[in-house]
């Protein structure tokens, strides 16, 4: 039986071109810029200096806080500066630039391709390990893994969910990761599921990637604890407040975290990468990026080190097409248009979508005609249409009470609006205020 | 017939008459006692409720000038020096003249001296786009001119102009309210004092980037080359990650930073023209 969650959601077109490009590995670039802010949290603090030489996977700055992560160099080669470079959230922030120079690795990562499914760590010991390894959430929030490990005192995790619905259109690199390391994926959640203490794990996917939920099924067997749940298709069925609702049945209220339900939720992408951090001794230093578009000459699934521009990526998926009007970091629905191509690729970098100039662009704004389209469309039971009046209006103390710190900025109401209102736009911005307000408060 | 309209003329009358005595009586016992001074004092305020004392409207400052010993940081910049007199005046006070302001736009980013890069189409809206980018320019501390200090203008005093697409204050008609100020989420509008005869200088650059890198972005930035700071005899203007500031209360207007900068970033107001003819060609394109 497919499950799905009840309110609301969309359905836009799928797209997924690059679905059936395996994941290869991009060639290594010349030069690398490692943001020190990857991470929801404090920035970390860069151990390394202009001029020294560092190795692949080796620290070059650390967490500064319980809700911080660590850096490590996705290269080997020399430091050459810790200025400033463009991010993908189009302003300047402190990086570590380091020419490329071979591909030293440090002796203790595990380079080889053999299945280790014996785990040999504790629960402690295995968030330690996690929290050492710079680990954060793979699906785009980029929420260091460990704090959402350590499970506050008074609760109790029950249930661990591996969110592998890609509910966005486009992307596939957690498809292809599900297909291609499906072994590695499932003792990465045995790995999360003893760290959490839980005995059942559940695996969400939407029913487009039927494949990935055959061949995951096929392994249940061999893990036992694991079950795959087939999702409806549905966007946002990978929020996580969806899927916990989708799976479980449970609601999580208001105001609150997964773990008040007793359910925690981590990315396929997380779980790999946790697998590969506690077997093979590997820190999160290279991801799975898809880069994709229509007009595109090889869409494609690439394992990227850290900090690799995305213009690189681009000219591996055969270059800028000719009419190019916006490139967009993440997925079509929650993405970010780029304002540089020279960006570096982050932890969170999950996809970069070229589009050309005739479907970049904006429709004409129209009036509102209360039709409730968005209402109907938002998935947390919000009004976008009042939402945006009263963010114009800087009505913060009616925008609280109205939720909107409940959305989580999926954009289905934009999504369909029929007079094409920046809803999200200005929902993003009355969310910013409110919970600037909320924070001065709790001070 | 006529009995039930006697009836019902009674009975209202009655009514009418114990709903008042009711009334009455209830608005003796809660009665709220009220400074009469406050009523007085905000007779005197400009009534334009625009926030720019700090108070939600005319009435909360008229209620926080009647209760304070001494003005000290209470001004009304709508009203300025003489409304603070009045209401000196009517609470037997003594209000300190201060010095007139004006709001002041620090970014000469016209489309000349700083070309655009990319293409924005999202929702108008500064502070949104701010949320999204850092502008639509190489220089990430300039203005993005859609119109956020325009929209919070109650007095209708600033505007974008279309050929530099960079809003202008209009001396007359600006208050100082600072409203302006508070919507620009680039910090680029100060209130500055307005000067005699409204003669002003400023920097009218915000970009702390270093000098190549600004220059680069835009050919009318501040590099924080230092020159105006060296040649400035009174000490007014500091230079601070690479943006030179000019103190208004330092400054004797003595136009000898105007001369020496490169980028033509300090800017004087309503000076008459210079001997020189060059000289007085730039004044007349700052202008």
């Amino acid at each position: 039986m497919l499950k799905t969650f009840p309110k609301g959601g969309v359905h836009p077109p799928e797209n997924k071109i690059s679905a059936n490009k395996p994941i290869e590995a991009l060639p290594l670039p010349s030069k690398v810029s490692i943001l020190v802010s990857q991470h929801i949290g404090a920035p970390a603090t860069i151990l390394v200096a202009k001029g020294d030489k560092v190795k692949v996977g080796q620290l070059i700055a650390q967490s500064s806080g319980f809700v911080s992560a660590n850096i490590h160099s996705s290269v080997s080669g020399t430091v050459e500066s810790l200025d400033a470079v463009m991010d993908s959230s189009g302003y300047k922030r402190t990086a570590i630039t380091i020419t490329v120079e071979g591909d030293e690795w440090e002796e203790s990562i595990d380079r080889s391709k053999d299945l280790n499914k014996t785990i040999s760590l504790s629960a402690e010991e295995i968030i330690k390990k996690i929290s050492a390894s710079g680990i954060v959430g793979l699906g785009g929030a980029t929420f260091p893994s460990h704090v959402k490990l350590s499970i506050p005192a008074g609760k109790k995790a029950e249930v661990l969910i591996i969110n592998g619905v890609e509910c966005e259109p486009y992307l596939t690199s957690d498809h292809r990761l599900m297909l291609e390391k499906g072994h590695e994926l499932m003792v990465g959640i045995q790995i999360l599921m003893r760290a959490l203490n839980v005995d059942k794990a559940f695996i969400g996917i939407e029913n487009n990637k039927p494949d990935a939920i055959a061949h995951l099924q096929s392994l249940e067997t061999e893990y036992p604890g694991i079950k795959v749940q087939a999702l409806k298709v549905k966007y946002p069925q990978g929020g996580e407040k969806q899927l916990i609702k989708s799976i479980t049945n449970r609601e999580v209220p208001s105001g609150g975290l997964p773990i008040d339900i007793g359910a925690v939720v981590h990315n396929v992408g997380t779980a790999f990468a946790v697998y590969e951090a506690v077997q093979k001794n590997k820190p999160l230093f290279e991801r799975v990026v898809t880069v994709t578009g229509k007009e595109l000459a090889k869409p494609s699934n690439f394992v990227v080190r850290i900090g690799t521009p995305i213009s690189s990526l681009i000219d591996a998926a055969g270059g800028f097409p000719e009419d190019t009007g916006k490139v967009v970091n993440g997925g079509p629905m929650m993405g970010k248009a780029l304002s540089d191509t020279n960006v570096p690729v982050t932890k969170g970098t999950s996809g970069v979508i070229v589009f050309k100039e005739t479907d970049s662009k904006r429709k004409a704004e129209g009036a509102c005609i209360r039709c409730a389209k968005c209402v109907s469309a938002c998935p947390m039971g919000l009004e976008p249409f009042l939402l945006i009046k009263l963010s114009q209006r800087m009505m913060y103390d009616r925008l609280e009470t109205e939720r909107i710190m409940d959305c989580m900025e999926c954009g289905s109401c934009s999504f369909g609006c029929p007079a094409n209102l920046p809803l999200l736009d200005y929902i993003r911005l009355g969310k910013g205020e409110v919970g600037k307000i909320i924070r001065a408060r709790k001070n | 017939m006529s009995s039930i309209l006697l009836t019902s003329i009674i009975i209202l009358s009655v009514l009418g008459v114990l709903l008042a005595v009711i009334l009455y009586a209830v608005a003796q016992k809660f009665k709220v006692i009220e400074d009469p001074r406050i009523d007085q004092v905000e007779a005197v305020l400009p009534g334009a409720n625009c926030g720019g004392c700090g108070f939600p409207g005319c009435r909360g400052m008229a209620e926080a000038l009647v209760k304070a010993d001494d003005f000290g940081s209470l001004f009304c910049p709508v009203g300025g020096n003489s409304t603070m007199a009045k209401a000196a005046e009517v609470l037997g006070k003594v209000a300190e003249a201060k010095d007139p302001m004006v709001a002041v736009v620090r970014c000469s980013g016209s489309p000349e001296h700083r070309p655009r890069t990319l293409e924005y189409d999202g929702a108008t809206s500064c502070k949104l786009a701010t949320m999204l980018y850092s502008g639509d320019t190489g220089c990430q501390f300039g203005c993005l001119g859609l119109g956020d200090c325009v929209n919070a203008c109650q007095f209708d005093a600033i505007h974008i102009d279309p050929e530099t697409k960079l809003p202008v204050v209009d001396d007359e008609k600006c208050t100082a309210c600072g409203a302006c100020a508070k919507a620009c989420p680039k910090f680029i509008i100060e209130l500055r004092k307005k000067g005699p005869k409204n003669k002003r200088i400023y920097v009218s650059c915000v970009n702390k980037d270093k000098g190549g890198i600004a220059r680069k972005a835009c050919s009318a930035a501040c590099i924080g080359c230092g020159k105006c700071v060296k040649t400035c005899p009174h000490e007014a203007i500091v230079l601070e990650n690479n943006l030179a500031y000019i103190d208004f209360n330092k400054c004797k207007l003595c136009r000898k930073c105007v001369e020496v900068c490169p980028t033509g970033a300090i800017h004087e107001l309503n000076f008459p023209p210079r001997k020189k003819v060059e000289a007085a060609t730039e004044n007349a394109e700052t202008k």
